[in-house]
């Protein structure tokens, strides 16, 4: 019958070091999410099936791993792009406009917060205060940080990072 | 050191606590809402379940505490000695006002549209706490409703995220599916790798159902269809209705809980236009004849022990997900709904002449799985889908609301030939342990030849989790054991995967209590409610005049004229069944 997904099969290898993770960490307190960053750590970001396999061999219920993955801000369940944007929507950034930065970066990468853009290049997040407020509207790319935004600059920006790709490709 | 006296330690410490002025003393430990029950005071709750431990999330029940800065809450936090408690002041007033309009503020509440109109909790407690505006805006994050399975579907924006549906569907029934995901606004109870139900280990049970305060999870509503096949004059529409539905049917329309109303249920259905009337009791007593031979001839040949039974379809899904390599411990009977099914529209197709394809095959069911049961590719023994639909005791409910007919005064009246006559055996189908009994009750005189010294087989009855039972069947000793709830089972199916059970035969139901606990009974179904559907169903049995499958003499008729033999080829074709594994996510 065709209800339900088959299982997937991973690679020995994906197997192999799923289950060293797992059986380093399996006893101690706090296992499920500790595993899930350690295996975030190897493989980016937190697939399907790498969930159902580790699941399985802690012995729980993939609902319950999926419910960890996706409650932790530092967990992800989908892939990540090559950088990743953070734009600070705390008080003061608001008040300054975060709305419409956050909105010209959604225009020109044509992604919405929480995803990535078909080329792999960048992911959209939302976070809070970044310690900068001196100069909000701010955001950060990986660890460098932006202020004083505007459309334009923000533009500029995203195609600094752009062309980086493109220089490095030819 | 001085002389130590020692006294001997009292069994239970007490504490005495004054709840708004009322003195009472409990049991060190008990929790303040329980506390302030015995003193006549029901501190409004939400998150909190009879029947499920306590969670402390809803912030609905908090009380004041002499003492203490915070409000504490009520169904979480237990009783000291001394404790001065205030569950009535104004700023316990005010936080539960908040509690509840914060919850009426998210997602979408519009209640003259929603499955749980007038029997949720929410709406009473805004009710009862005089909720007349709401001071919050009301914040809509979209999230779809999932309606892709065929007995459940989910409306997210109607969850209040209590949480009492992950506790049933992840530790009462094991099934894993259901669990908080996302965080914030986001948050939704949802299946896991954002699948929908269809697509993952839910057995459609809807124990989630009967958890859930409000109206963010229901079965799938498919009165529609019967009310257009019943205004079909080209179709003949027949309908079926399970052992529980005759002992809570009355219960959803405004009688007493556990009220027999066998002969109003066929009243009514007769009123509404259906062509025949048929019970599924019948086929209850032809699952017996055929489970039952079935397990001679495993006893007999060697073969897969110990049989499970398989009348329960949550139950079937269950295993084929969770313990696909003991298959072949499955009866390959199908349920009697399905069994019902395939000689409506074969047998009785025949005999009365009508073409199998204006026959529309309706059944009334406890049952929430039984929905999916009927659409499974292995159950068109006619070439058509054996039954058209199921409605659950709740779609049936709203129909007979809707017609307005005055169901507790309806007259009785009598089931139709030829699948109108069962046996008190047919009924106790309803209960957990029902089946078993039933069962023994016709292998013990097959075997032996000799009567049943007593009908009654009291260790398989009752609410306790596992019940086990050794019968004598003339020197050869049976060993059988009951489970209800998918928990108990997989406690059972772990020890039978080990090999060593001992078993030989063994009863499953998927619900709490049996069928009479199903995801499509009137709600509420506690614990409470479904002892007093159990106790109807035995009582209805008692009242039986043929309490024996094997006496009832329309199943003799069906052999004779149709069937031949149990087990035989006729009855491969049409009654038995294969089963699927399925993956577990
Ligand atoms: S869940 Fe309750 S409060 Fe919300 S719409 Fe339904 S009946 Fe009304
Ligand atoms: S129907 Fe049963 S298995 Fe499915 S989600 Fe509800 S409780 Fe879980
Ligand atoms: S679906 Fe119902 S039971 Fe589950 S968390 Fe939401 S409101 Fe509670
Ligand atoms: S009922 Fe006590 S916190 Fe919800």
């Amino acid at each position: 019958m065709g209800c339900c997904k088959e299982a997937p099969a991973l690679s020995a290898e994906v197997d192999r070091q799923l289950d060293e993770v797992v059986g380093k960490h399996k006893d101690q307190p706090g296992a499920l999410l500790e595993i899930l960053h350690e295996v975030q750590r190897i493989f980016g970001y937190l697939s399907d099936d790498v969930l159902i396999a580790v699941s399985k061999k802690l012995g729980i219920r993939t609902s319950e791993a999926y419910g960890v993955a996706t409650f932790y801000s530092l967990l992800s369940t989908k892939p990540k792009g090559k950088n990743i944007i953070r734009v600070c929507v705390s008080g003061p950034c608001h008040v300054m406009g975060s709305d419409t930065i956050l909105q010209s970066i959604e225009d020109e990468l044509q992604i919405g917060v929480g995803e990535t853009t078909s080329d792999g290049l960048f992911t959209l997040e939302t976070t809070s205060c970044l310690g900068v407020c001196s100069d909000a509207p701010a955001m950060m790319i990986n660890d460098k940080v932006y202020g004083n935004l505007t459309k334009e600059k923000v533009r500029m920006i995203l195609r600094s990072y752009a062309e980086v790709k493109e220089a490095s490709v030819s | 050191m001085s002389a130590v006296q020692l006294k001997p330690e009292p069994e239970v410490a007490l504490a005495t606590v004054t709840i708004d002025g009322q003195k009472v003393t409990v049991e060190e430990g008990t929790t303040i809402l329980e506390a302030a029950k015995r003193v006549g005071i029901t501190i409004p709750t939400l998150c909190y379940h009879p029947d499920l431990p306590p969670q402390g999330i809803c912030r609905v029940c908090v009380v004041e505490i002499e003492g203490s800065f915070l409000l504490q809450a009520a169904c979480t936090y237990p009783v000291r000695d001394g404790m001065v408690v205030k569950t009535n002041s104004p700023l316990v007033r005010e936080a539960r006002r908040m509690a509840v309009e914060l919850m009426l503020a998210r997602g979408d509440h519009n209640c003259p549209t929603c499955s749980r109109n007038q029997k949720c909790e929410l709406q009473k407690l805004a009710e009862s706490l005089g909720i007349r505006e709401n001071r919050f805006e009301v914040v809509r994050v979209p999230q779809p409703k999932d309606t892709s399975s065929p007995s459940i579907v989910r409306d997210p924006e109607k969850c209040i995220l209590c949480r009492r549906c992950v506790a049933v569907c992840q530790e009462v029934q094991t099934a894993g599916v259901l669990f908080p995901t996302g965080r914030g606004v986001h948050t939704e109870i949802a299946p896991p790798l954002g699948r929908d139900l269809a697509e993952v280990a839910c057995v459609n049970c809807g124990q989630c159902i009967l958890a859930c305060p409000v109206g963010a999870i229901y079965e799938k509503d498919d009165t529609d269809k019967v009310w257009e096949a019943l205004a079909d004059p080209t179709k003949h529409v027949i309908v079926q209705t399970a052992p529980a539905v005759r002992v809570s049917l009355g219960e959803e329309l405004g009688m007493p809980t556990g009220s027999i109303t066998t002969g109003k249920l066929v009243s009514a259905l007769r009123r509404m236009g259906f062509d025949k009337v048929f019970d599924t009791d019948f086929t209850a007593d032809l699952t017996i004849i055929e489970e039952g031979h079935e397990l001679l001839h495993r006893l007999k040949t060697g073969g897969t022990l110990p049989m499970v039974t398989s009348c329960s379809p949550g139950w079937i899904k269950f295993i084929e997900h969770n313990f696909p390599e003991l298959l072949d411990h499955l009866s390959t009977c199908k349920s009697p709904q399905q069994m019902f099914g395939a000689l409506a529209k074969t047998y009785y197709a025949k005999k009365t002449g009508i073409d199998p394809k204006d026959i529309f095959s309706v059944s009334i069911m406890p049952c929430t799985a039984k929905k999916f049961e009927c659409t499974r590719e292995e159950m068109r023994a006619s070439e058509y889908q054996d039954v058209d639909v199921v409605l659950t005791t709740r779609e049936l409910g709203r129909m007979i609301r809707e017609m307005g007919l005055d169901f507790p005064s309806l007259p009785d009246s009598e089931y139709d030939d030829p699948f109108g006559i069962s046996t008190g055996a047919g009924v106790i189908f309803g209960a957990t342990g029902g089946v078993m009994e039933a069962a023994l009750r016709t292998v013990y005189e097959v075997v032996t030849g000799k009567e049943l010294p007593s009908l009654d087989f009291h260790p398989v009855r009752g609410l306790e989790g596992i019940k086990e039972a050794e019968v004598d069947l003339d020197g050869t000793k049976v060993k059988v054991a009951v489970a209800h709830g998918l928990s108990n089972a997989r406690a059972l199916m772990e020890r039978v995967k080990k090999g060593d059970s001992g078993y030989h035969f063994i009863e499953v139901m998927c619900c709490p209590g049996g069928c009479i606990g199903g995801g499509g009974q009137p709600i509420p179904t506690t614990l409470e409610t479904r002892r007093k559907r159990v106790e109807s169903i035995y009582q209805a049995d008692k009242e039986l005049p043929l309490r024996k499958s094997h006496d009832n003499p329309a199943i003799k008729k069906l052999y004779e004229d149709f069937l031949k033999e149990p087990l035989g080829e006729m009855s491969h074709e049409l009654l038995h069944t294969h089963y699927v594994r399925r993956p577990l996510v």
